[in-house]
């Protein structure tokens, strides 16, 4: 049997769970029965994927199964850049099966999250091995209103029902677009089917607006400026292992749509389409993480964070199209290879952070920073790999955020050979931005870990926290170990990728696996190169040389004693630094002109017993500028239209009879 | 043979920057207590307070969790095996294509990243004060470096220091607008990230003004010491650095001699001196700025090396 008829057979059997989910109803089996499917069942995805990927199965086999437009079929397709994405969704679902085993015990309404869970799963796995239009816009309607009902489990809770809401718009807005992509795409005759479409040569004007589209189809979904207002809000809603794979893997799924519609689809597109992708790539990086830092809730500040990420996905992917575009096909692969090797590390780090904060989540009932700290006491464990999260995700070497960064900047400093001038001047600025973000997510980091792990506990419910149980801990230790192996071994990652990279833009990456001491050349050895392993030996060695001489030679001693702080320790954890304060600096720096950020500072005269206030207001200037006047507009319209609802029967018909009219007018007067 | 060889020069550096390093935080010291007409500490007054600092017990807060005891080694570790990365004396040092330039800010900012934990993890209010201030400079000061090494690598066509310092070397590089604007902005991050005045005071004791200080108040003992020896480690590294790209004369090519070894080692000492006069006369001749200068000030070195990039975009000659 083909490889694909054994991946739609696995996705097949997620969704086939969904009502066996629903059968079972609030039984205690149900728990562990549907994730124990869906866990059974990604593995089997993922290792089908692995291997198509490694070519050791075919690399691409097709299915078409009698489903769907009879006249069409529905065309499934793996092939590498699918195997790609299949085994990039499938390692964040099995991770987060693994990880709800222990987490969904934690869960008010399991009837609400078990039946929408698997099909949730299933949906994005049909995404990626669709072969043909009408099946990828079912497979992603699917795969967007399972996620809308995982994130309306919770819907007593007065935010989630307007974050539902809100996702609910941005999701059916993202597929009108993709749903024009692909009209354009099929022509006037309507060849649905991929194969069909790659063979179709469209005019440059076609090819802008559906680069455009693609960009606002797939874009709406992984959360790309000014996009993005979804996100943060519906992220962190759903229960958490659910809030991974929407930021870790779901935001993945519509980068493999971008990359399938704009790399493989459709031809060459103009030049300045690449300046397109690269500007919002850069705004998007800068503006998630200026986001982020805002944020004291840890879930939406890891969701603001993914929004930076994207960006930082979509950079490489500008650069790819520019150099794709000019013939420089080696350097297309590099890009090529940095976005796609962020798009794996970041499902890795994002989804383990998401388990981290799941795991306070559950142990201490709260997701606001400021009510937390000092949770390294009492849960180590989850601190240790919660650390390493955030080390990774920002770009620290040796972890493997820092490699995908560093492939990207590479990349960059190949672009002074682009004989545009438009890229000649954005190319640059991009780059600082890219480096302004990645300073900018490890700040927001130092606050992440230090505000809610760190410290003292700020309530009593942090301080009562306990380690949290061990399927999570499985699931969160395997991502931490996995961030650490990427990060020293990039080499066989890239090496993997080869075969999607070669596909897509004709060319890959110089083979690494021969490489002495396992080190990556992108380029040339003269050029620049990186080993991961080597530092991290070399760290851990002169770390370890350090403490036995210190100890060894000097002295080992400890003693315990109250903190010095100056002299005037204060036993209050309220005089700690909290996450705004952390961010007070940063805040003054960018935020006055990005947020309007301004501080007011209430001082009551002497004698007067108040408190002293102070308050900080914030702008979302993009929801501003941009949604609350749509808002506002539909608003209004539909104020002006609700009479319509009130009229007599024989006004109704003379409106219905006006229509008919105007219609077949204009279909008179159409040329 | 030549692999031994290549494996005691990369010792031999190991332990040179590990050595050198309080001896140029000792020079500065000095320089600083003559201009103001001091008699000041002797040059060899760092090794004593380490040596010194290592024997005494650590007194540790009560709720200082296991990260806080880890991180000075980790930091030691980190900066250690950067400045060992920058050729001081020779070029084409064993290990030099283990990290590149990128790949060596990076591990200064894991530094970073670390002891700006290490201030939030006592939970006192000058601790955070030190790290929230410090994420704040670095977030400007990081990309500013990133621009200044793109500004480099282009011209050198690497990110290899040790090829860029062959390259500058050897070839006929001449004097260009690119490389002096990725000078000045060099130095402006180089005074940034080693919290000297303007930016940070090292010596200070007020402590609404401490950024480091206040961020490393809660360590004693040899983790203060390791934190000491890592503020010289780094100091060190940036004075090479600067040395390395832009007076890269007298850098001994891979396989050369004995003798001409010995030129390399006086004429990189020779550096260090000057580099620690300068920035003692540089620290004595100005005022410390408020916190919220600093971000004018690194935003000016940021645009410098944009523009320095910007340049050699579009034109290779600039």
């Amino acid at each position: 049997m083909a490889p694909v008829l054994w991946a739609l057979a696995c996705a097949a059997a997620l969704i086939a769970s969904a009502p066996i989910a629903v059968a079972l109803g609030d039984t205690p089996q149900a728990r562990p029965a549907v994730y124990g499917i869906c866990l059974t069942a990604s593995l089997a995805l993922l290792a089908i994927a692995l291997l198509a990927l490694l070519g050791v199965s075919d690399t691409t086999s097709v299915a078409t199964l009698p489903l769907g437009i009879p006249w069409l079929g529905a065309h499934f397709r793996l092939d590498a850049l699918a195997a790609f994405f299949l085994a990039v969704v499938n390692l964040g679902a099995a991770a987060a099966s693994l990880f709800a085993l222990g987490y969904g015990r934690h869960e008010q309404a399991p009837g609400r999250v078990l039946p929408f869970y698997p099909a949730f799963l299933g949906g994005m796995s049909l995404v990626v091995l669709a072969d043909d239009a009408f099946t990828f816009l079912v497979a992603w309607e699917f795969m967007s209103l399972s996620s809308w009902a995982l994130v309306m489990a919770h819907h007593r809770v007065a935010d989630n029902v307007r974050a539902g809401y809100v996702y609910l718009i941005m999701a059916s807005f993202g597929t009108l677009a993709l749903l024009l992509t692909f009209g354009l795409l099929a022509g006037a005759d309507g060849g649905y089917a991929f194969a069909d479409i790659r063979a179709a040569h469209p005019s440059a004007m076609t090819a802008a607006s559906v680069l455009v589209l693609a960009l606002v189809g797939a874009g709406s979904k992984t959360g790309l400026v000014p996009l993005h207002v979804w996100l943060p809000l519906a992220h962190p809603a759903a229960p958490s292992h659910v809030s991974a794979l929407m930021s870790g893997v779901m935001t993945k799924v519509a980068i493999y749509g971008f990359v399938r519609i704009v790399f493989d689809l459709l031809g060459p597109p103009d030049w300045w389409c690449s300046m397109v992708v690269l500007a919002l790539g850069g705004v998007t990086a800068v503006m998630g993480v200026l986001y982020a830092l805002m944020q004291h809730d840890l879930k939406r500040l890891l969701a603001y964070h993914t929004v930076e990420n994207i960006g930082i996905i979509f950079i490489g992917l500008g650069l790819a199209l520019a150099f794709k575009h000019y013939g420089m096909s080696l350097a297309a692969a590099l890009a090529l290879t940095a976005g796609l090797l962020h798009v794996f590390n970041h499902s890795v780090f994002k989804s383990l952070l998401f388990f981290g904060a799941g795991a306070v989540l559950t142990q201490t009932g709260e997701r606001d920073m400021e009510h937390l700290g000092g949770l390294i006491h009492r849960m180590p464990q989850t601190a240790f790999v919660f650390l390493v999260g955030c080390a990774a995700i920002s770009a620290l070497p040796p972890l493997n955020g820092f490699v995908s960064e560093w492939l990207t900047f590479q990349a960059i400093l190949l672009s002074p050979q682009l004989p545009s001038w438009g890229l000649k001047f954005l190319v640059p600025a991009v780059g600082a931005l890219l480096a302004l973000s990645a300073a900018l997510a490890a700040a927001c980091f130092v606050k992440a870990f230090g505000v809610t792990f760190l410290g003292r506990p700020r309530t009593p419910a942090a301080a009562a926290a306990q380690e949290t149980d061990r399927f999570s801990l499985a699931a969160m230790f395997f991502f931490a170990a996995l961030c650490l192996v990427a990060g020293i071994l990039p080499g066989f990652f890239i090496d993997a990728l080869a075969p999607v990279v070669q596909g897509l833009v004709g060319a890959r990456m110089p083979v690494q696996r021969g490489v002495e001491w396992l080190s990556i050349v992108p380029i040339a050895e003269s050029r620049s190169s990186y080993n991961g392993l080597l530092v991290f030996v070399f760290m851990v060695a002169s770390g370890m040389l350090a403490a036995f001489a210190i100890h060894r030679l000097a002295s080992d001693r400890l003693r315990r004693a109250p903190p010095w702080d100056c002299g005037y320790p204060d036993a209050n954890p309220a005089t700690q630094y909290s996450a705004s304060s952390f961010a007070q600096p940063i805040r003054r720096v960018f935020g006055t002109v990005v947020f309007r950020a301004r501080e007011h500072v209430e001082m009551p005269p002497p004698g007067d017993g108040r408190p002293a206030r102070f308050t900080v207001d914030l702008r979302d200037v993009i929801w501003d500028a941009l949604y609350a006047p749509v808002a506002g507009g539909v608003g209004l319209a539909a104020d002006r239209l609700n009479h319509l609802q009130f009229l007599t029967i024989r006004q109704f018909l003379s409106l219905v009879f006006a229509a008919l009219v105007l219609l077949l007018m204009v279909l008179a007067i159409w040329p | 043979m030549a692999v031994i060889v290549d494996l005691a020069v990369q010792g031999v550096q190991m332990l040179l920057v590990l050595l050198l390093a309080p001896l140029l935080t000792g020079l500065v010291r000095k320089v600083k207590a003559r201009l103001l007409l001091r008699q000041g500490p002797s040059l060899i007054q760092p090794y004593r307070d380490l040596a010194r600092l290592m024997r005494k017990e650590v007194v540790l807060a009560e709720n200082a969790s296991w990260l806080f005891r880890v991180i000075p080694y980790l930091i030691f570790a980190a900066t250690w095996v950067a400045a060992s990365l920058v050729p001081t004396v020779r070029t084409g040092l064993m290990f030099s294509w283990s990290a590149d330039l990128i790949a060596i800010i990076a591990l200064l900012g894991s530094a970073r990243f670390f002891l700006a934990l290490a201030g939030l993890d006592v939970g006192t209010s000058f601790g955070g004060i030190g790290s929230s201030r410090e994420v704040m400079i670095a977030s400007l000061a990081e990309p500013a470096m990133i621009m200044i090494v793109f500004t480099v690598a282009l011209i050198a066509g690497s990110t290899q220091l040790s090829t860029m310092a062959a390259f500058l070397v050897s070839s006929e590089v001449g004097l260009r607008v690119s490389l002096g604007l990725a000078l000045i902005a060099l130095i402006m991050v180089a005074i940034a990230e080693n919290a000297r005045i303007p930016v940070d005071n090292p010596a200070t004791h007020l402590e609404l003004t401490m950024v480091h200080e206040a961020m490393v108040l809660e360590y004693s003992g040899r983790h203060l010491a390791l934190i000491d020896l890592t503020a010289s480690l780094k100091l060190l590294l940036y004075v090479s650095l600067i040395a390395c790209i832009f007076t890269p004369w007298g850098l001994v090519p891979a396989g050369a001699g004995a003798g001409t070894l010995a030129v390399g080692l006086t004429a990189y000492v020779a550096k260090l001196a000057v580099g620690g006069v300068l920035l003692a006369v540089f620290e004595t001749s100005i005022a410390k700025m408020r916190v919220f200068r600093v971000p004018e000030f690194l935003g000016a070195a940021l645009m410098l090396g944009l523009l320095a990039t910007l340049l050699l975009f579009v034109s290779r000659s600039f």
